[in-house]
């Protein structure tokens, strides 16, 4: 970019070197055509090929809409809306995602302030520890926490996934919210202290709302993360509490019959998770150079 | 680290007397403390901290958790046939993902800069981090179905092979059985008597699909009696629409096949000469010295048509699973990168295209070496992830070939929830990818360490 400018200015750019230049910029342009391209097709395709009825889809693949537009119809989305089971499943989504968000936002924020800004003996422990459980494998928590569950009837219920989530959220949302609210300057709570001012209330009227693009970035990531989780909820939810990620998945075992509802299905789940990448992606991109191992 | 504490106590002695005793003071910040960190603390405690100690203790036993098997469950690991498929992909996965992503990510990057729908180009690379694996999964396994008429990546690859190499005219044809020619076993269809220079060999064929005969074709000739150099023939569909005729004899409309290779073999097996047959299926093989040859239809001109690779198959599918991850994460990649080179004070790179150097050497000297600490983030991050892999290799194998793509995390899951039942060694596969991320653990304590120390 810049050395055009500077060639200018040194004015030994010859005719031979713009016009290198020139075929550089193309060659970039074309290379960077083709791969984003390669990034869309599949999207693409997929989204048409839920446009297409099954009979279509079974015959002949998503490209030979463009030489026969008729094919194109709704009924797929129709149908899939009138599906009470995948309904079912969209809506236990929801149900699971948002209190997700929010206890990890609420609970994380709390334990973020306290490792900012209390200083309680044993605190850089108690940090390291929480940066240790930063990487933690999903895995490791499967067995013990189904066999707990099955103890305590959470098995099953989407109480129990909410609290996973939050649980392994947690980490990240200490570890986030802390390093952002330490660069809080100090002296606006030295001189709310000295006005006697309780730590609650300096938490909710000075640090929560300085640090309001931190605990955004964490919300949307969160969001993001448990909408799209589908390992948790394969082994602690049931037919009647599954989310549609679960549901999208058992569809897979009849691969090849019901593109209809596979496709339909995955662009139903995806539009709230797009919409929400798109209008916050600044924050998202926050949580994810603030370094998530998850 | 270990010096905050002590500068701690220190100021909280040195502070004035109007303040409460210390220990009263030290009593109300941990009662403080404990106020805003008890939900996180017995969150983290009962369902992150409890689970990791249980799943070692339980990674001792049996399946059904009574008899102590020490570390067998970890012998069992590395020689059990599935598991260590699982194991060897997983290395795959670590040794191929991490660095072709970061150098794809950091090429993104790099170019982006340079071109003016830049931000269109991020926000169509990044998108895929958006959606869920699952459904990533359903994109990548409909794209990459074996059939050409429905995986897209099979229809390209098939219309750039028919593109260069046309297809075989009349594919998986068959001699009338009892006419005098039989079908080897590579496809070739040949006469089963030497023919004699001056001498005729006709070839009627079926199971050819309507479809494949040309609209040139025309209704099947007897050859012109040949000269003493040459030997002549038909080739033709010997079937009639709707039934009817002699079987092995031309008439009844019978159409010849236009664009065959005949060849005439010569005792010793070399191709002495060829031709190819005309509208009426007529044929004549020019210039043969006088003998006897065998004729034959080459085996290319019955070979069913190509019909792209099998990516799901055995051999494919897991490179098919790093692809979809690869679309995935580069734009993960190349975010992160693009934010480290925008912090980036270009007048160092500047300096040096004064100096004359090219761009290239910019990169190489300057740029790249400003960069590694992205770069190494982006690359552990990548690792650490990568090792837990699951939803996309659960979601796009077809069952048949799960086994081949399998990896820890998907092992440990259908070895405990998945039919297998054995919760003892599905606890080791779970404490095997807690001891892999160990170091990155550590790495991470330390790292924060130092930030702490500055």
């Amino acid at each position: 970019m810049t050395t055009t400018d500077l060639s200018i200015v040194r004015g030994k750019r010859s005719a031979a070197g713009r016009v290198v230049d020139f075929f550089g910029k193309g060659v970039v342009n074309l290379v960077l055509l083709i791969v984003a391209v390669f990034w869309l097709v599949p999207t693409v395709g997929l989204f048409l090929s839920s446009l297409r009825s099954s009979t279509d889809n079974g015959q002949s693949g998503w490209w030979t809409v463009f030489t026969a537009p008729a094919q194109l119809t709704l009924k797929n989305y129709e149908n899939l809306l009138g599906n009470a089971q995948f309904m079912g499943s969209f809506w236990n989504t929801i149900v699971i995602t948002v209190p997700a968000t929010i206890l990890v936002v609420v609970i994380g924020a709390l334990a973020g302030y306290a490792f900012a800004w209390v200083k309680f003996p044993g605190r850089d422990w108690l940090l390291i520890a929480v940066i240790v459980m930063l990487a933690v494998p999903v895995q490791v928590a499967l067995i013990p926490i189904a066999k707990l569950y099955g103890s305590l009837g959470l098995f099953g219920s989407i109480i129990g996934v909410i609290l996973f989530h939050t649980a392994f959220g947690l980490p990240f949302a200490i570890f986030l919210l802390r390093n952002f609210f330490t660069q809080v300057p100090g002296e606006l709570m030295e001189a709310a202290r000295l006005d006697g001012a309780s730590e609650m209330r300096i938490f909710s009227r000075i640090v929560l709302p300085l640090g309001m693009p931190a605990v955004a970035s964490l919300g949307i990531f969160q969001f993001l993360w448990v909408w799209n989780d589908m390992l948790v909820a394969l082994i602690f939810t049931n037919a009647s509490s599954q989310p549609v990620t679960v549901a999208i998945q058992s569809q897979l075992r009849q691969f090849g019959a019901n593109i209809d509802v596979l496709s339909s299905g995955a662009f139903l789940s995806m539009i709230i998770p797009l919409i929400v990448f798109f209008a916050f992606q600044r924050y998202f991109v926050t949580a994810l150079l603030a370094g998530s191992q998850r | 680290m270990t010096t905050a504490p002590v500068a701690e106590r220190t100021r909280t002695e040195g502070e004035g007397a109007s303040r409460p005793p210390r220990r009263a003071r030290t009593r109300r910040t941990i009662y403080t403390a404990l106020a805003f960190l008890a939900p996180a603390l017995v969150l983290l405690g009962v369902l992150v901290a409890y689970p990791v100690i249980y799943s070692i203790w339980r990674s001792l036993y049996d399946a059904a958790g009574t008899n102590f098997l020490g570390l067998g469950n970890y012998a069992t690991m590395f020689t059990d046939p599935a598991t260590f498929v699982a194991i060897r992909n997983n290395i795959i996965w670590v040794v191929v993902v991490p660095v072709s992503v970061t150098i794809l990510g950091l090429i993104f990057a790099v170019l982006m800069d340079k071109i003016k729908w830049g931000i269109a180009f991020k926000l169509i690379v990044f998108m895929p981090m958006a959606i869920s694996m699952v459904a990533a999964g359903v994109i990548f396994r409909t794209a990459f179905q074996e059939n050409p008429q429905l995986g897209s990546v099979n229809a390209g690859l098939v219309a750039i092979h028919d593109a260069f190499a046309p297809n075989s005219s009349y594919p998986n044809a068959r001699p009338r059985p009892d006419a005098g020619i039989t079908q080897a076993k590579s496809g070739a269809i040949t006469s089963n008597d030497a023919v004699q220079a001056g001498g005729e060999a006709n070839f009627p064929l079926l199971a050819i699909n309507q479809e494949n005969v040309p609209a040139t074709a025309k209704t099947g000739a007897p050859a012109p009696a040949a000269k003493s150099d040459e030997i002549t023939g038909t080739v033709w569909l010997d079937f009639v629409r709707g039934g009817g005729g002699q079987n092995g004899q031309l008439g009844d409309g019978k159409k010849g096949l236009p664009g065959v290779e005949v060849d005439a073999v010569d005792a010793s097996g070399a191709v002495v000469g060829k031709a190819t047959t005309d509208a009426d299926g007529t044929y004549a093989i020019a210039s043969l010295a006088s003998g006897s040859y065998t004729v034959t239809l080459p085996a290319s001109n019955f070979q069913a048509a190509y019909t792209g690779i099998s990516w799901l198959g055995p051999t494919l599918v897991t490179a098919v699973v790093i692809l979809s991850y690869v679309w995935i994460w580069a734009g993960f990649a190349m975010v992160m990168i693009a934010s480290g080179l925008s912090a980036m004070d270009r007048s160092l790179q500047e300096a040096a295209r004064m100096d004359g150097a090219n761009e290239w050497q910019v990169f190489r000297r300057i740029t790249a070496p400003l960069l590694s600490p992205v770069l190494i983030v982006v690359f552990i991050t990548l690792i650490v992830n990568v090792l837990k892999i699951f939803d996309l290799v659960y979601v796009i194998p077809p069952a048949s070939s799960l086994p081949d793509a399998t990896v820890i995390a998907v092992q440990m899951w259908s070895v405990s929830f998945g039919g297998g039942n054995d919760q003892g060694l599905g606890s080791a596969l779970a404490v095997l990818l807690l001891i892999l991320v160990l170091p990155f653990m550590i790495i991470n304590v330390r790292r924060f360490r130092t930030e702490r120390e500055q």
